[in-house]
């Protein structure tokens, strides 16, 4: 990013210093993180939000925002933030994760942070595969999706299908719950899906949990169109936005498409 | 807040309910748990005395969860705390690595059960080798093995105190045995006597508007240059190695004339000390050592005694787990090491006292 002469509008809450950050050209992380900057610029909670990233391309958004940050464990990020939520419930904490961490090895912390109604937010970028590591399969990765572990294309019968993890979490969680899926593919509506999840924990209602899906032109190898092809078409087929769950008597405003 | 006694109290109790006193008078504010035995009721006492004393508690889905969650409650500034015992003192060395690496004050009671695997839910000393040493790093933390309930609630107070000063990761390590046994202590409010608690600071969710008013506090545990660790990890080599003497404790007896000194720690030392009461009296040179933190050591003092006597043994209910920590320092030493090694079972202060006499006889 960054090269034109032009600089675009940052969100008030990026650290500027550490920027052009580390992710890799068309990488889909910057993107989520930019609509998650400028809603937490438009709810104005910059110094009450506690960051929290997982180990994953996440990792890299360490000192991605000026806001108090911790690079936790693969998989962890949902107790840390579950852990300083319930000791100062005054703070806002937003737990950033990969589909490996959120999907896979921290399964279980998502899960029983939903279904325990745990004040905070998850956001998880879903890529299709373990990205930080090389390119391998992760629950999310797509039949027929070649992965460095799944050479000849992701086999259900023996791998199953992709984890739909929305369903999951939101079978699990109670009424105040807020779940969302966007995209990178239409930021706008991305922004307004996080906005409401960190309203929701601003409002107290219950846990909140947004996937974003993202791209990967590293691992998957594609160029600019391809990648497109792959984030607007190809993922949406299994993975489809919009909000899965709201609230009962709120939030229900918000069109599909937004 | 309420005062918990009335500076002192006597008291007859478990262990585990001892602990849940102990956080309390240490001012703890959270605990975050997982059921195992034979910890449990610790989190059942604190459970029932937590909201009289406007306290927290969250039961976690495991004990990954329960060590994240007591990262996540130091790193917002408050004195929290987990229990736990055998393959939950397992899941517990992931965040206990994360915490030696941010030098995080999370304080860990464990209550050792038998091993390996699931094992017994009763007692042992096998996992000295995990609390002391255990996660992928230096072994960077401090760990108190006590042997008796007025320990427990004087060392769980200091591990606090100890955690909070010295930011390194802070273990109380008990044993089934001391966790379901009855005894009588004093229980006292530490400023009773003299003990200053030290307050906890937020490392995150700071005052005032990062990146305006403040720099962000940013914490991270990755490094992508060797050097970068090499620089930080020595860094933090320095310090422990320069707080070891204030913070190793031991305690000895009879050891300058002794021709056997008898090494044990925790409830072991129990026996020891009876068996080499008993031994004194009747005239043998017997004398013991016993480490009261295992990490780190006192390392001057075994120096010593293992320069100076003939023989040494070293009794512990684990395949020498203590025995490797004191052979390390020992190493160059003269004295003789022998063993009794009684893995996940308990020792008498008889069968310590047989031993000595075979050796020597
Ligand atoms: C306990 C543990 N197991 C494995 C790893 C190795 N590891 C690092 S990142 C990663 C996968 C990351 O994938 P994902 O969460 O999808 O994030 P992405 O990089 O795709 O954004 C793995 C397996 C680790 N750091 N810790
Ligand atoms: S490897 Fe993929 S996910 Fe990671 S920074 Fe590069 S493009 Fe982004
Ligand atoms: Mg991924």
């Amino acid at each position: 990013m960054g090269n034109s002469s032009v600089q675009p509008v940052m969100p008030r809450s990026w650290r500027v210093d550490t920027k052009p950050h580390k992710f890799c050209p068309g990488c889909g992380h910057p993107l989520i993180l930019k609509c998650l900057g400028q809603a937490i610029d438009e709810l104005g909670i910059q110094d009450r939000v506690v960051f929290g990233c997982d180990i994953g391309c996440s990792l890299l958004s360490w000192d991605f925002f000026d806001l108090d940050t911790v690079q936790t464990h693969h998989g962890r990020t949902t107790p840390v933030m579950t852990g300083i939520k319930r000791a100062r419930p005054g703070l806002i904490c937003i737990a950033y994760m990969g589909d490996g961490g959120g999907y896979s090895i921290g399964v279980q912390h998502l899960v029983s942070a939903a279904a325990r109604g745990e004040k905070i937010t998850a956001v998880l970028a879903n890529n299709t595969q373990y990205a930080m590591t090389g390119g391998q399969m992760a629950p999310t990765t797509l039949p027929g999706q070649k992965t460095e572990t799944t050479p000849y294309g992701r086999d259900p019968e023996t791998t199953g299908f992709p984890l739909p993890g929305q369903d999951m979490v939101s079978s699990v969680a109670g009424e105040g719950a807020y779940v969302a899926r966007g995209s990178i593919a239409n930021p706008r509506q991305l922004k307004s899906f996080l906005k409401k999840a960190l309203e929701n924990q601003m409002s107290e209602k219950g846990f909140s949990f947004i996937e974003a899906l993202s791209a990967c032109p590293t691992n998957w190898r594609t160029n600019a169109s391809e990648t497109w092809d792959f984030v607007e078409r190809k993922m949406p087929a299994y993975f489809k936005a919009g909000e899965i769950k709201v609230p009962a008597g709120g939030q229900g405003e918000v069109q599909k498409d937004g | 807040m309420q005062k918990l006694f009335e500076n002192e109290k006597k008291a007859f109790m478990t262990g585990n309910e001892v602990v849940a006193w102990a956080a309390l008078a240490a001012k703890a504010d959270i605990m975050y748990g997982y059921p195992i035995t034979p910890q449990n009721e610790i989190m059942h006492y604190w459970t029932r005395l937590a909201p009289k004393f406007d306290k927290k508690f969250l039961q976690t889905e495991d004990e990954l969860s329960a060590g994240f969650t007591t990262i996540g409650g130091v790193m917002a500034g408050r004195k929290a705390f987990t229990a736990t015992a055998g393959p939950g003192n397992t899941l517990m060395q992931e965040p206990m690595s994360m915490a030696e690496m941010m030098r995080l004050p999370t304080v860990v009671v464990v209550q050792q059960r038998g091993g390996p695997s699931t094992a017994t839910v009763i007692y042992s000393q096998q996992e000295v080798n995990m609390t002391a040493l255990g996660g992928n790093g230096e072994g960077l933390r401090i760990v108190y093995s006590t042997s008796s309930h007025q320990e427990l609630f004087d060392y769980t107070i200091k591990a606090f105190n100890t955690a909070w000063k010295y930011r390194f990761p802070t273990f109380v390590l008990g044993d089934g045995y001391q966790a379901k046994m009855r005894e009588s202590l004093t229980l006292y409010e530490p400023e009773s006597r003299g003990i200053n608690l030290i307050e906890p600071e937020p490392y995150l969710g700071k005052a005032g508007v990062p990146g305006v008013d403040r720099p962000p506090a940013q914490f991270r545990n990755t490094f992508s240059m060797e050097e970068e660790l090499y620089e930080l990890l020595m860094g933090y080599v320095k310090d422990y190695e320069k707080i070891m003497p204030e913070v190793a404790e031991y305690q000895s007896s009879g050891v300058e004339d002794a021709d056997l000194v008898i090494v044990g720690h925790g409830i072991v030392f129990r026996a020891i000390r009876a068996a080499v009461d008993t031994l004194r009296r009747r005239g043998l040179k017997v004398g013991y050592f016993r480490p009261v933190t295992l990490r780190p050591l006192s390392i001057p003092q075994i120096r010593e005694l293992t320069a100076g006597v003939k023989k040494m043994l070293v009794v512990e209910s684990a395949y020498g787990q203590l025995a490797r920590l004191i052979k390390e320092v020992a190493y160059g030493g003269t004295a003789e090491m022998l063993t009794m090694y009684r893995p996940g079972v308990g020792i008498t202060a008889e069968e310590v006292e047989a031993e000595a006499e075979k050796i020597l006889k």
